[in-house]
């Protein structure tokens, strides 16, 4: 059972130099999930996906497809099909919207695939090809989001990480960012792990959460039983 | 199907034509003003000398200021890459050519290699010395700690310069040019002329622009490049290996630092010194030309050799002494107008 899994984090700790923000996280993603993680701010949400991509300092075990990630190199992670859309979106400003989607599809070796997909997220988010040969700097902070999911995805990941996609967006915009995801999961079946402040967004397409408190787990469950945990109401759904 | 694969040729062209109308935009009116002061002063400047010293005269000064302009904008260009692959302005970069420059002599003049076979093997050792120097001493530090190696750097600039000298001393050597050099190797237009050795020269320097240009724009190495000068964090998270791409720009600026040494040193005379006063004003070109803009590297050396020659030859209080001064002079006029540079890029950022 555990073999199948697309991720598998178990006893995992990680931080920042001195500071350990993690102290004891177990988590996983079955093929074809999308899974939330809920928490305060300084829970450790988005050190979670910096640990498993190994941009921090890791203790314990991070297993993607069965193999084990800790102690290798990001682009290694990478490689090993997980793509993660940083905090602040992580676009390269300077570069136009193609190249970036080129960019995306780097450890890639299927040159006409690529162009195929470059076309498919295109058709998926139009106004990204009517702004193809624009630098990504330009982009308004929406566009800029989708960007960095389709660049993202350009690399055929079997697991997505999304680090608050609806930061700094307006209401309605992440509304309809948040409808791309469930779409792009159902459709492609692209397997996801959602850190967002926003619970009633993430709920809408979840399959199952975490609650992250002070580094730990301290609640999980599907997204149904979820929704109706009174302390997850109270702190995360505003009811 | 095959009326889908029409349907993409078509969209492909129409690819071509709008990336084309984008460009023009982008080049838009805010340039073109700059451009046009330039030429406005440009004009006012020619007619003046013309009037002053005949217009056989003023085409001679202009050819000589081209001939220094190119030589800056060979180093400029070597400057330009190690500053796009790693963010860093690296001071080793003109004593690095200098050895690379010796080693070429060596080769030529020692071991009989042919001037065009030394220089292709000089540049190909400067690129895995470079490569080395940058594993052993830059990568140990994070990229992004650019004040720690930028000292490294330095460190390199007076540990090659001590090499050099203890190697091979401090008398000047004369260094063969690659070109016809000939009492009547010269081209004669209006009545001025042009030495086949810069002409050699010039063509040499275009030529690795547009190699280089080439090299980023359109292979995958060159996308990395762009992406890690771009957002390096970014960079690792789609999984390139960033030591490789700056090992690369490394090599790749050691390689083209030492053809450009091997074009200069001809005219001047070879020593451990000989670039010091070379990368001054490559650095002063790649910063009016932008620091990451390859084609502005080469306009801005072209512009600082020609004001050099022009200042220094019709300016009597200004002579050779202060004829560089003053093109310095111009450098920061221009810088504070635009202080991206000429052609840098700006950068846009919406949040």
């Amino acid at each position: 059972m555990t073999d199948g899994r697309v991720l598998d984090v178990q006893g995992l700790q990680a931080g920042y130099g001195q500071v350990t923000v993690l102290r004891d996280v177990g988590l996983y993603v079955d093929p074809g999930e999308v899974v939330v993680v809920l928490g305060a701010n300084g829970a450790g949400k988005t050190t979670t996906l910096r640990a498993i991509c190994q941009s921090v300092w890791t203790k314990g075990s991070i297993r993607v497809t069965g193999r084990e990630m800790r102690g290798k190199d990001t682009a290694d992670v990478v490689r090993a099909g997980v793509a993660h859309v940083p905090q602040g979106r992580g676009t390269f400003n300077d570069l136009t919207v193609l190249d970036n989607l080129e960019v995306g599809a780097y450890v890639r070796r299927d040159r006409k695939n690529v162009n195929a997909d470059i076309e498919l997220w295109f058709s998926i988010f139009p106004r990204l090809e009517q702004r193809k040969y624009q630098r990504a700097g330009s982009l308004s902070g929406g566009e800029q989001q989708m960007l960095a999911v389709a660049r993202a995805l350009m690399s055929r990941p079997k697991l997505l990480l999304l680090d608050e996609p609806s930061l700094g967006l307006a209401p309605l915009i992440s509304q309809d960012l948040f409808r791309h995801f469930g779409a792009i999961n159902r459709e492609q079946g692209v397997t996801m792990l959602v850190v967002e402040q926003n619970a009633n967004l993430a709920f809408a397409i979840a399959h199952r959460a975490y609650v992250l408190e002070a580094g730990m787990v301290s609640t999980s469950g599907s997204a149904a039983e979820l929704r109706e945990d009174d302390a997850v109401r109270r702190a995360y759904l505003g009811v | 199907m095959s009326g889908g694969s029409t349907k993409t040729q078509v969209k492909a062209a129409n690819g071509g034509l709008e990336r084309g109308m984008v460009a023009l935009r982008n080049v838009g009116a805010r340039r073109m003003q700059t451009f046009g002061g330039l030429l406005a002063v440009l004009v006012v400047f020619s007619v003046w000398a013309v009037i002053d010293g005949g217009s056989k005269l003023l085409l001679q000064r202009t050819f000589d200021g081209l001939n220094n302009g190119f030589i800056y904008s060979a180093m400029a260009l070597s400057l330009v890459l190690i500053y796009r692959s790693t963010g860093i302005i690296n001071f080793a970069q003109g004593n690095m050519a200098m050895f690379g420059t010796f080693i070429a002599y060596v080769l030529i003049v020692e071991q009989g290699l042919s001037v065009v076979a030394g220089v292709i093997v000089a540049m190909v050792i400067s690129a895995i010395g470079a490569a080395v120097i940058e594993r052993l001493f830059v990568w140990p530090f994070d990229p992004k700690n650019h004040l720690a190696i930028t000292i490294v750097t330095l460190s390199w600039y007076l540990i090659i310069a001590a090499l050099a000298g203890i190697i091979w001393a401090f008398d000047p050597r004369a260094f063969p040019s690659p070109f016809p050099t000939g009492a009547n190797d010269y081209v004669s237009i209006g009545g001025a002329r042009i030495r086949y050795a810069s002409l050699g020269i010039w063509a040499t320097v275009l030529l690795t622009l547009v190699l280089v240009t080439q090299l980023l724009r359109r292979t995958k190495i060159g996308l990395a490049f762009r992406a890690v000068s771009s957002n390096l964090d970014s960079g690792r998270l789609v999984g390139i290996r960033i030591g490789r791409v700056v090992q690369l720009g490394w090599a790749l600026s050691a390689a083209v630092g030492t053809l450009a040494g091997c074009l200069i040193a001809p005219s001047l005379l070879l020593d451990p010194n000989f670039m010091s006063k070379v990368l001054i004003y490559s650095f002063a070109a790649a910063t009016l030309g932008g620091l990451d803009s390859l084609g502005g590297a080469v306009i801005g050396g072209l512009i600082i050799g020609l004001v050099q020659t022009m200042s220094g030859g019709y300016f009597k209080i200004i002579g050779s002494e202060f004829s560089l001064a003053s093109a310095l002079a111009v450098i920061i006029v221009i810088l504070l107008v635009k202080p991206s540079g000429l052609f840098g890029s700006r950068r846009v950022e919406r949040v």
